[in-house]
């Protein structure tokens, strides 16, 4: 390395100490103890800008945040889904002696082998380590895509195709209670006829033009050409909506960061 | 013809180091931005807010820390209002940090409930929210649509005991209530495919009065869902959450963070435009001389 890269490590490393000195010193929680509140805040704003360091340039302390991230991200997982799962649903289930073992009150219930099915399949998901028996583990992955593809299948069918098909059959030359006159009430903002009419004709032309668009056993010429042209005017405005939302959003983990650089770490606003 | 291609070639930790520094600006100012509440996000409330004390509704919380920022302001608004007006609350958090996450928004807001408050001109007495009593948090399990599934079965089924250990049938408040049936409403807080499970899984299976608060990256997909009448009503990123606190006369970080919202906005407008204009004059001088 070179001596630059030193004394880089070295003045963070000193700036570290000096904020967990400082933070362990005003801590003034009760959840845990201010030396270890000091470290853990400290931290959590040097991991946050090792993070925004990469806005400038790839680093090592960037590499450093992110590797930090996705390995602890992966073992809280895996710890969550044990504990939850495994020792919280099953084991209760299924053995006194672990039940005991993990302190988990067993359930006295007649002995059912659909408890016993997941761990078996579990336990032939894990036989893919094995290089000799490894193909086994395709009969839970079987299982696992099998049921997936099942439920999916109907959770689409239903709400993502037939109600969407549905609320797309929108009235073309009517809308909005019977009895009122469709010039009634013409503002932007308004719920009158004459808007939910014009509303209607969007969604039913949007539809029709986007669906076109994407067709392409014919050739995009004349009329047709015409209703793709617009199927992409929508397309490129859905894209816009979508796009405004993210820089909201992006904006929103600044804020977020900056909230938690300023208040917990610096303690600049209350 | 130079300026413009310099304006091409600018360096892009330029935009970043001005928008950082606009936003940096914003948040430690205090200009306050006026909001207009969308009518999706007013449903919302207005459901809440018409339901009787005792009523049960129920928040799922499927997010990380990575969209804390956006959907937690919506967690605690949406949290304090149900608990001030005596609405119970049942949480779950099918995310695998949502735990957490949950956990902390429930610590902050039973801290706020013991103040007490002025909402809308109504005064709340300050009171301790107790676990099992006024809300329950039934944690976290893997693979979220079978869970969604077997909660409309019976919510013992996936959690028989809830977050803390404490078994289901101990808690007063579980008595009686055995699935979506005994609940007033479901409000997913969800940055992740979850939402789509509780929407197809969910309020697709079991016809529940469905909500959503979600990231602003997510909203524009799930507006269809709100026209087909699938959800009642949708905070969409920080914009909603800050529009949900204002109908709860209750401001908190989102209404802080629109100030952010607004100028950096501003900022990338602006960068736009003056991209647009270098890259206009730019393919105009070139035609020009040729090239």
């Amino acid at each position: 390395m070179k001596r630059s890269t030193y004394i880089v490590m070295a003045v963070m490393a000193l700036l570290f100490a000096v904020s967990w000195y400082f933070k362990a010193a005003t801590y003034h929680g009760n959840v845990m103890s201010p030396l270890v509140a000091g470290f853990m805040i400290t931290l959590a704003a040097f991991l946050t800008l090792a993070i925004i360091s990469f806005v400038y340039q790839d680093n090592p302390f960037y590499k450093f945040a992110e590797h930090l991230f996705v390995g602890i991200s992966a073992a809280f997982w895996m710890c969550q889904s044990f504990w939850s799962t495994i020792v919280g649903n099953l084991i209760p289930r299924i053995s006194t002696g672990l039940s005991k073992y993990f302190g988990q009150p067993y359930r006295d219930e007649p002995w059912n082998f659909v408890y016993w099915l997941p761990v078996i399949l579990g336990i032939l998901l894990l036989l893919r380590l094995s290089s000799k028996i490894g193909w086994v583990s395709r009969w839970a992955l079987a299982f696992i895509v099998g049921t997936t593809a099942g439920l999916s299948f109907i959770r689409y069918l239903r709400s993502d195709f037939m109600e969407q098909i549905s609320s797309t059959m929108v009235p073309l030359l009517a809308a909005g209670n019977s009895g009122e006159s469709l010039l009634s009430n013409i503002t932007l903002s308004a719920t009158g006829p004459f808007v939910a009419m014009l509303t209607n004709w969007v969604i039913f032309l949007g539809v029709i033009c986007g669906i076109v668009y994407f067709f392409f056993s014919k050739e995009h010429t004349g009329l047709f050409g015409r209703a793709s042209r617009v199927g992409i005017w929508i397309l490129m405005i859905t894209f816009g909506a979508a796009f405004g939302y993210t820089v909201m959003g992006r904006i929103t983990l600044l804020v977020g960061r900056l909230t938690f650089l300023y208040k917990d770490w610096l303690g600049l606003i209350s | 013809m130079i300026t413009y291609d310099k304006l091409m070639s600018l360096d892009r930790r330029w935009v970043f180091l001005f928008l950082a520094l606009v936003c940096v600006g914003a948040y430690i100012s205090s200009v306050e931005v006026p909001l207009r509440v969308n009518k999706e996000v007013n449903k919302i409330y207005n459901f809440i807010d018409t339901l009787k004390p005792g009523q049960i509704v129920f928040i799922a919380i499927d997010y990380d820390p990575s969209s804390q920022a956006e959907l937690h302001p919506m967690t605690y608004a949406l949290s304090e209002q149900c608990f001030r007006k005596g609405i119970k609350v049942i949480y779950t958090a099918l995310s695998q940090n949502g735990p957490g996450m949950a956990d902390q928004a429930i610590r902050d807001i039973g801290d706020s409930m013991k103040v007490d408050r002025t909402y809308n001109g109504v005064t709340y007495k300050g009171r301790a929210i107790k676990s099992g009593v006024d809300y329950v948090f039934l944690g976290y399990k893997a693979y979220f649509a079978i869970q969604i599934l077997s909660m409309g079965q019976d919510f013992r089924l996936p959690f028989p005991q809830d977050y803390y250990g404490k078994p289901l049938d101990s808690l007063p408040m579980m008595n009686g209530v055995r699935n979506y049936s005994q609940i007033a409403c479901v409000v997913d807080i969800g940055a992740g495919n979850i939402t789509d499970a509780w929407i197809s899984y969910g309020q697709g299976r079991f016809g529940f009065p469905m909500a959503l608060g979600t990231t602003g990256v997510m909203a524009p997909i799930y507006y269809p869902y709100l026209n087909s009448g699938q959800l009642m009503g949708i905070m969409g990123g920080l914009l909603g959450a800050a529009q949900y606190e204002q109908l709860c006369d209750n401001p908190g970080l989102a209404k802080d963070g629109m100030r952010v919202q607004l100028f950096g906005h501003m900022v990338i407008i602006l960068f736009i435009i003056v991209g647009n204009i270098g890259f206009f004059m730019s393919r105009a001088a070139k035609k020009r001389e040729g090239r």
